[in-house]
């Protein structure tokens, strides 16, 4: 818990990293700054984290992919919301088949099985045409 | 963000690696790079130590699947030793606490292995 955090306004954060695994770890740092204003316990923090980066690790699988993954964190009274969104995509082809081996479509999957499990709500596209959109939703415990 | 990886070996036909920070869709090559080069030299017994990793997803997970998987086809194990909480409950939710053996020492994943 963060006790010292007892009203909290609502605020928006935007973030635009590279669609390269490098640049994941500053996605999730981000997400949990943000989360930390809001009066989420450690473990919560860990859930958003990961669940953060597993969302900007499927756009980074996903084939086809755009240049840059769009992260925005919105820090409401009662929850945060997160948008993961695939963004700069150019030339895509419809016909573009997921370039995966079974095990790492097994793997690909665990990831999604993790942020639904991890956060409260979760919606997602994924399309040859507009790639990964991902929003997920984290509520806090006794919210005012 | 880095992780560190140190190979030692051990009694027995084991080796033990050791990793260090954040396991991840960067670092997890790494560590794959690692794993696949003892058992592409023949070492089928691992304990894997993840006491120092502060952070792990999906795809260190699929490293560690792919590694046990690899020694199992040659009748090896891997064992691992994980003292993290949050680290431990991503193992519970994914179900993975039921393949691989989880300990929350060298010692006794090291004797579990014989």
């Amino acid at each position: 818990m963060n006790p010292a955090v007892e009203h909290v306004q609502p605020e928006l954060v935007e973030l635009r990293i590279p669609s390269r695994p490098e640049w994941v770890a500053l996605a999730r740092l981000a997400a949990a700054t943000v989360a930390n204003r809001l009066r989420f316990s450690i473990e919560e923090i860990e859930d958003v984290k990961l669940a953060v980066a597993e969302a900007c690790t499927a756009v980074i699988q996903h084939e086809g992919h755009g240049e840059f993954i769009d992260l925005t964190c919105e820090a409401l009274s009662d929850s945060l919301r997160i948008r993961v969104r695939d963004s700069g995509r150019h030339g895509v082809h419809l016909a573009a088949a997921p370039n995966m081996n079974f095990d790492e479509a097994r793997i690909a999957g665990l990831g999604i099985f993790l942020i639904r499990t991890l956060m409260d709500e979760v919606s997602y596209d994924v399309s040859a045409q507009t790639g990964t959109d991902l929003l997920m939703v984290k509520r806090v415990a006794f919210a005012p | 963000m880095d992780i560190k990886v140190n190979v030692r070996e051990a009694p027995g036909d084991c080796y033990v690696v050791d990793l260090s920070g954040e396991i991840d869709v960067y670092t997890s090559p790494k560590v794959k790079d690692a794993i696949g080069e003892l058992i592409d030299r023949g070492v089928y017994y691992l304990v894997i130590n993840l006491e120092k990793v502060r952070y792990i997803d999906s795809t260190g997970l699929g490293v560690l699947i792919g590694g046990l998987k690899r020694v199992r086809e040659h009748g090896g194990s891997v064992n691992l030793v994980c003292t993290n909480p949050q680290i431990k409950k991503i193992f519970d939710i994914t179900g993975l606490v039921k393949i691989f053996g989880i300990f929350e020492s060298e010692d006794a994943a090291m004797k579990a292995l014989a």
